[in-house]
């Protein structure tokens, strides 16, 4: 096996390491157990104290969305009137304000731990606004996915009752216990490897050859750590995680790559310990294991293997297709993070997914598509959990019994829920494609796609299908900061990420109310392998049955020409 | 409003929390390793000249090429080419590219060329290449600067880095770091 | 007295074993075109929309026909695909309207038996009148005697008589029915054999439960039960998102400078959309409750036959259910000091009024001991009945001697033995219950002196049907009058989980209640006015039909047959349909897998023919793919309606193996069956297109 894979080998062995510890001490978080960051909690009194909070006052799911959406809401105002104004300080480059549809996306984006950024970083966003509108929104989406996981885990443990937790509580300790902890050792790691952390501007110099260049720099480190830990991807150059101030090498490149995933796939082992139900959360992370691994090498072979058409070329491929990627990362760890990016809605690249074989790209588009493989931090269990209550409705039915999930009925009043909630991705997506390949179609000069014939259409497909993953990721050559794209993406990403969590956390407020119904011989057992098949079959056929179509005219297209 | 005053007050607490404490502690522990916070400048002559990890271009035959660019190494403005890997322009652009690195370096063959040297870096400032991509220079910097081959096989085996901890990664060399050795070099 | 000529008199009732008899077919096809109207097929989102899709073709298809131009495919062909989209729909309604037509006729073989008889009704005056049986009322009261047909259903006032029920059973075996006791209900067609009874008219002509069952499946009106709704739910789910899908096809295809025909677009949605369940759907449901028909049981609700689904609890009585109702005395063990023969004697002084199989095989036994009494003896006496609060009944001579019968702790808490002599019968009632048996104490002039051992028999096969019931997850639970011990003892050898002895009817409420606040479903059979209130509670109550009125009312469903075990067949008839519902909704969901393969490549063959490479099944053309895949979709309606109106078999395999099995069948089925169905179909369509 040669170091390229066994990077990668390493890199996720590593990261289930760290998440399934991490999973235990999320869970003792959400339930207020006694825990080591404890020491922190004089910072948190202090913080409830000054805004008026009680942190012990029950929340039914109604009061939680509740919360969670005003607050979101003025996340988002704030944002938004801040990036329609020029920064006077911290603004060494004087970079000038964002125009308003453009505002709208960037702010849109940064509240849905999207971080789909049609401007380019280190041209396009102040110090200021990288700090304290960028990475704070990195850190609140973040904080509002991992509260509304918990609220879930709380609403599926309750037996009658309606109590599903504190939003408040949850938002200010996930970031206080969770995020931040990480953040910062992350951010030191990244520091000491050559990521800066500087606030003056860019740096004049002369480079051996003799010709003079700025070098952009900035407040980078604690950026990028967060970055990935909240699955957020926004990065703080254009270039984002393949730049070498965001990722200057290999270990740190591990290391982001592991980030990315740590929180998601703790959720899951979180939720086994949260219910206690061990094995049903290993059974799920199995899952998700099967399509991440699959998918991930599908990607690694595809991209190692090369370009057949620069093969025509007759030059040597032995590194693999190099277009759009670093020589420090490799195409299998290229084709990894990009993996991992996808499946967890991060949407972070160290290399150009436009410039990836098409089939890899397909990978990064139904990984997408799915959006609960891991998953963003909070929100990916919540879209694995309606594909769960689903699958818990047929197979139910398929074993004589009326369906139950842990043991609460699943009745009409779920279904409808789960089925808008499934409804609203390929709605998005399709639509919003629809739409753009029609004006493509018909008004070519538009110029949006920067690459002709089936990838071009990719591109289109792929924006989209970012946006309502929440992923941020993108297929660049796609000239993406225009009034269309802006406004129909900025919508996309709010619609993708609120409705989605209002249904799953709606579903688990009514099932917490309902009497629990008691093992037996008869009830469908969710923690074995069997269903584990039933799982993976709805995965499958509601992904493939919404997207075959999109994905033969793009990707599969693409790939049968070459 | 009650809610108005939580939400505002959980708002600048996470403020001043993530935004101003996060960042100036690792601002201060920045200040302990200014080199590290810096992005690691690299010095010829106590001038700057570059960064370690940032790539620079270099077109002359006495310096060792790195990748090609999509933004001329612009590093105030990162980016890549973008291009598909089945779009016409794209395999046109390569060709070229192939075309002129075999007149630059006459006696090399086609199929000894490593892709990343005619493909575009994601970053635009790659700093690396691989070690079989610097050897197959050493014909045309060896002429050029009139040193022996072996030398320069010597100072490309010094500054190729091997894969992390030995087990992860791909091997490289950092063009910055081989060209300043070998100014170094030459001028003794 | 009267002529019965009128009465049609059927042996056995006529059994629909046949699944497709010619009348129903005819009936149903015709039925099928009725059911196209639009203000119904509304209520079936799925089948609606392709109905919609038909008109469109059609719309197409006389345009082409006037057009000429080929840009939306030739005429032929485009009428061929609406002839399809038709057919399909037709298919839909012909499975609902023959499982409709089956249970219609299921009930009306029930109904026959309510034929217009002669009924004498008597007036409040006293006098008797003859009326036809449809002009009797609620509240009015007859008076039958031997020979005659009973007209309606009822319940026995006054008087018992031993009837004939084979128009309604088919078992032809005499029943003793008997006013003021558990079996006080007659119904209307069988025959009184002996005596003669008054039977009060317990409901008016229309409102019996039979014709709130032939409400049920008669599809208009039927209700759809809760699971079906959610399952309804779904499906509209992933027909709006097939839709999405076919609807955004015609912009992609613009970029890629294709176009996609009409017809091509509506095969597409037709074929993704899960028509072969949204066909089926309705037929599922209506021949579920069918099915309970067939078995003989009344529902008052398709909810009630899902419920039994469900079922965690079963209370069952053992006598009768368990055990082969009637015990029969083996032994008599008189205390010491007792004469053996006089015990003997008293034994039958106390069982010469009962008129309980019980009673009659202690006076056999009696009999085989050569032991008899003189009618002088029981001159003037009175007989003590059997009450369920004294549990004991018997005799007082005319000499004063009181001879009383009863359960142990009954006789025990009346008698004044001393210690010495309770202690001797104690062990005697702990020895014959712990053999299983049932003592019975005998006490005369308040002194127990002795015990009379009477033994059940396990119904044979009563072991393997209670595994059943444990594989499925259900616990079962005996209920009995008998002491604990023998309780024990006869739990063990039947195999129920769990036993309720020395049960009152509070009991069994109770119990019942305790297993619903553990969040458990409880299911009971039962048949007297003391059950009503357990019936009520019980989440699927059966009663029996010749129970009280009471009994009847409380329950959800009635059984014809009074068979005790009918629970177990009412618990895979609503599992049944649960799992018909899930296997054909997973194999309509997995044959779309196939149809993509069969379509994609089929739209898009003239302008991305690097897209041929997903045609694995080698389809001839466009044409004849996309019609391959249409007529796949609509002939797989037909081809499941057999197992729609069966059901699924269940395998009372446990849930896990069950879900495996299953997943196999119809998952894994339902991926591979369509890849060789449209194969096989294109080979033969390709010929004419």
């Amino acid at each position: 096996m040669n170091t390229e894979i066994m990077g990668v080998f390493a890199a996720f062995i590593i990261t289930i390491l760290l998440a399934y510890p991490l999973g235990k001490y999320m869970t003792k978080v959400f339930k207020g157990e006694k825990v080591w960051t404890d020491f922190l909690s004089p910072v948190e009194k202090l913080i409830f104290r000054l805004s008026g909070v009680d942190p012990d006052k029950k929340m039914d799911w109604k009061e939680n969305l509740k919360s969670m959406l005003m607050i979101n809401l003025f996340f988002f105002i704030w944002a938004y009137l801040l990036l329609l104004i020029k920064h006077p300080f911290m603004n060494p480059m004087n970079i000038g304000s964002m125009e308003a549809a453009l505002a709208f996306n960037t702010a849109a984006s940064f509240v849905s731990n999207t971080n789909l950024q049609h401007y380019s970083g280190e041209t396009g966003a102040s110090y200021f606004a990288q700090v304290f509108i960028l990475m704070f929104l990195q850190f609140v989406s973040a904080a509002t996915g991992i509260a509304s996981a918990s609220i879930l885990f709380k609403g599926l443990s309750q037996r009658q009752a309606s109590d599903l937790g504190n939003f408040y509580n949850l938002l200010v300790k996930s970031v206080t216990r969770i995020l931040l902890p990480i953040s910062f050792v992350l951010a030191l790691v990244l520091l000491l490897n050559g990521s800066p952390m500087t606030f003056s501007g860019a740096k004049e110099i002369v480079t051996l050859q003799g010709e003079s260049v700025k070098v952009a720099t900035g407040p980078v480190a604690p950026m990028i750590a967060i970055k990935h830990l909240g699955t957020n991807g926004g990065g703080f150059f254009g270039a984002n995680s393949s730049h070498p101030f965001e990722n200057p090498n290999y270990l740190t490149n591990m290391l982001e790559v592991i980030t990315e995933l740590l929180i998601a796939i703790g959720l899951v082992f979180s939720f086994g310990f949260y219910l206690g139900k061990k094995k049903l959360g290993m059974l799920l992370f199995g899952v998700m294991t099967i399509f991440f691994i699959s998918f991930s090498s599908l990607a690694i072979h595809w991209e190692s293997r090369g370009n057949p058409l620069i093969d025509n070329l007759s030059i040597s491929q032995n590194a693999g297709n190099m277009e759009g990627k670093e020589v420090r990362f490799g195409a299998a760890a290229s084709a990894y993070f990009g993996t991992a990016s996808t499946a967890t809605s991060t949407g972070a690249v160290n290399s150009m997914h436009d410039s990836f074989m098409p089939l890899s790209g397909g990978i990064f588009l139904i990984d997408m598509m799915i959006n609960a493989i891991y998953g963003g931090v909070g929100v990916g269990f919540l879209n694995f959990f309606v594909y769960l209550v689903v699958a818990v409705f047929i197979a139910g039915l398929m074993v004589g019994r009326t369906p139950e999930l842990l043991g609460k009925k699943i009745e009409a009043k779920e279904i409808k829920i789960a089925a808008i909630v499934l409804l609203i991705h390929p709605l998005l997506i399709l639509t919003g494609t629809a739409i753009a390949a029609h004006i493509s179609a018909v008004n070519p000069s538009v110029g949006w796609v920067h690459n002709p014939g089936y990838h071009g259409f990719s591109e289109m497909l792929y924006e989209f299908t970012s946006a309502s993953a929440n992923n941020g990721s993108g297929f660049e050559g796609l000239g993406d900061n225009t009034n269309f794209w802006n406004i129909m993406c900025g919508a996309v990403m709010l619609l993708a990420r609120f409705i989605p969590i209002i249904g799953p956390v709606s579903i688990a407020g009514m099932l917490a109310k309902k009497k629990t119904i008691p093992e037996s011989a008869g009830t469908l057992r969710i923690d074995s392998a069997t269903f584990g098949v039933v799982l993976i079959s709805v995965i499958v056929i509601v992904a493939a049955l919404s997207f075959f179509p999109a994905l033969a005219l793009g990707p599969v297209a693409e790939f049968f020409s070459i | 409003m009650k809610t108005l005053r939580n939400i505002i007050g959980i708002h600048l607490s996470l403020l001043i929390v993530c935004c101003i404490i996060y960042t100036l502690v690792i601002w201060g522990i920045g200040q302990i390793f200014p080199s590290a916070a810096n992005g690691y400048p690299v010095e010829k002559n106590g001038k700057i000249v570059g960064y370690k990890n940032i790539g620079q271009k270099f077109t002359l035959d006495k310096y060792f090429w790195g990748r090609p660019s999509s933004v001329d190494y612009n590093a105030a403005s990162s980016g890549a080419s973008n291009y598909g890997p089945s779009n016409p322009e794209y395999l046109k652009i390569v060709g070229a590219r192939i075309d002129s690195f075999l007149v630059h370096n006459p006696g090399i063959k086609r199929s000894d060329i490593p892709a990343e040297m005619v493909t575009s870096s994601g970053s635009g400032l790659d700093p690396d290449i691989s070690p079989k991509a610097a050897l197959i220079q050493v014909p045309r910097v060896a002429r050029a600067r009139e040193i022996s081959e072996d030398l320069l096989r010597d100072l490309i085996e010094n500054n190729t880095e091997r894969p992390f901890l030995g087990l992860f990664g791909p091997e490289k060399v950092n063009v910055l770091m081989l060209n300043l050795d070998l100014d170094r070099a030459a001028e003794k | 007295m009267l002529n019965n000529t009128l009465v049609i008199k059927m042996a056995k009732r006529k059994r629909y074993t046949k699944l497709f008899e010619a009348e129903i077919v005819r009936k149903a096809i015709g039925e099928s075109f009725i059911k196209m109207n639009p203000m119904l097929m509304m209520k079936n989102p799925v089948m609606f929309t392709v109905e919609i899709g038909t008109a469109v073709m059609l719309v197409v298809t006389v345009i082409s026909a006037f057009n000429g131009s080929s840009a939306q495919g030739s005429f032929g062909y485009n009428l061929a695909i609406t002839v399809l989209l038709l057919l399909t729909n037709l298919f839909g309604n012909f499975a609902e309207a023959v499982a409709e037509a089956r249970g219609k006729a299921q009930a009306a073989s029930l109904r026959k038996t309510r034929e217009i008889t002669p009924a004498n009704i008597i007036l409040p005056g006293g006098e008797v009148k003859i009326i036809s049986s449809s002009e009797l009322k609620k509240g009015d009261v007859f008076i039958v005697s031997a020979g005659e047909t009973i007209p309606t259903d009822g319940e026995i006032i006054e008087g018992l008589a031993s009837i004939d029920e084979s128009a309604i059973t088919g078992e032809s075996a005499p029943v003793i029915r008997e006013a003021g006791t558990d079996h006080s209900g007659v119904v209307g067609g069988t025959r009184v054999l002996s005596d003669k009874i008054k039977v009060l008219v317990t409901g008016n002509p229309g409102e019996s439960f039979l014709d709130k069952m032939i409400a049920l499946v008669e599809g208009a009106n039927r209700q759809k039960t809760p699971n079906e709704i959610a399952l309804t739910i779904l499906l509209a789910g992933f027909t709006i998102v097939f839709l999405l899908v076919t609807a955004t096809l015609p912009p992609f295809a613009e970029y890629s400078k294709t176009i996609i025909t009409i017809a091509a677009l509506v095969s597409l949605f037709v074929c993704l959309i899960p028509t072969t369940i949204g066909a089926l759907l309705s037929a599922i449901g209506i021949a579920g409750m069918d099915r309970a028909l067939r078995a003989n049981v009344i529902a008052k609700s398709g909810k009630a036959v899902e419920n039994a689904g469900d079922i965690d609890t079963v209370l069952l009585d053992k006598t009768g259910t368990i055990t082969i109702g009637n015990r029969k005395a083996t032994n008599f063990y008189p205390a010491k000091g007792v004469e053996r023969n006089d015990f003997i004697k008293y034994c039958i002084l106390s069982s010469i009024a009962d008129q309980t199989p019980e009673g009659k095989s202690i006076l056999e036994l009696a009999e085989k001991n050569n032991i008899k009494t003189s009618d002088g003896e029981t001159k003037d006496a009175r007989f003590i009945k059997f009450t369920a609060e004294t549990r004991m009944s018997g005799i007082d001579l005319s000499d004063g001697t009181s001879v009383r019968k009863g359960a142990w702790d009954a006789i025990k808490n009346y008698s004044n033995n001393c210690n010495g002599e309770i202690e001797e019968l104690q062990q005697f009632v702990v020895d014959i219950a712990e053999k299983g048996g049932t003592p019975l104490a005998v006490a005369v002039n308040k002194k127990a002196l002795g015990v009379i051992q009477l033994e059940d028999i396990i119904k044979p096969g009563i072991q393997e049907r209670f595994e059943r019931l444990r594989k499925m997850g259900v616990k079962t639970v005996m209920v009995t009058g008998d002491n604990p011990l023998t309780a024990k003892y006869i739990a063990k050898m039947a195999g129920v989980d769990d036993f309720i002895a020395e049960a009152k009817p509070e009991d069994k409420l109770r119990y019942i209640k305790e297993e619903q606040q553990q969040g458990k479903l409880v299911a009971m059979m039962g048949d007297g006015t003391n059950d009503a209130p357990a019936l009520a509670q019980a989440d699927v109550a059966v009663a029996m039909n010749t129970g009280t009125q009471a009994a009847k009312e409380a329950s959800n469903m009635v059984d014809l047959d009074n068979d005790p075990t009918k629970l177990l067949e009412v618990i895979e008839v609503g599992k049944q349909m649960l799992i018909t519902r899930g296997n054909v909704t997973t194999f309509s969901l997995a044959n779309d897998v196939a149809k993509y393969f069969a379509i994609i490549p089929a739209l898009f063959a003239s302008s991305i023919p690097g897209l041929n490479a997903l045609n694995i099944m080698h389809l001839s053309s466009s044409e004849s793919a996309i019609m391959s895949a249409v007529i796949f979709n609509a002939l797989i309606i037909p081809a499941l309606i057999p197992l729609a109106l069966k059901g699924v078999k269940y395998k009372a395999i446990g849930a896990t193996a069950l879900l495996r099995r299953n997943l196999l069948l119809y998952g894994l089925g339902g991926v591979i069956s369509p890849f060789i169905g449209i194969k096989l179909i294109d080979m033969l369509v390709s010929l004419f297109v």
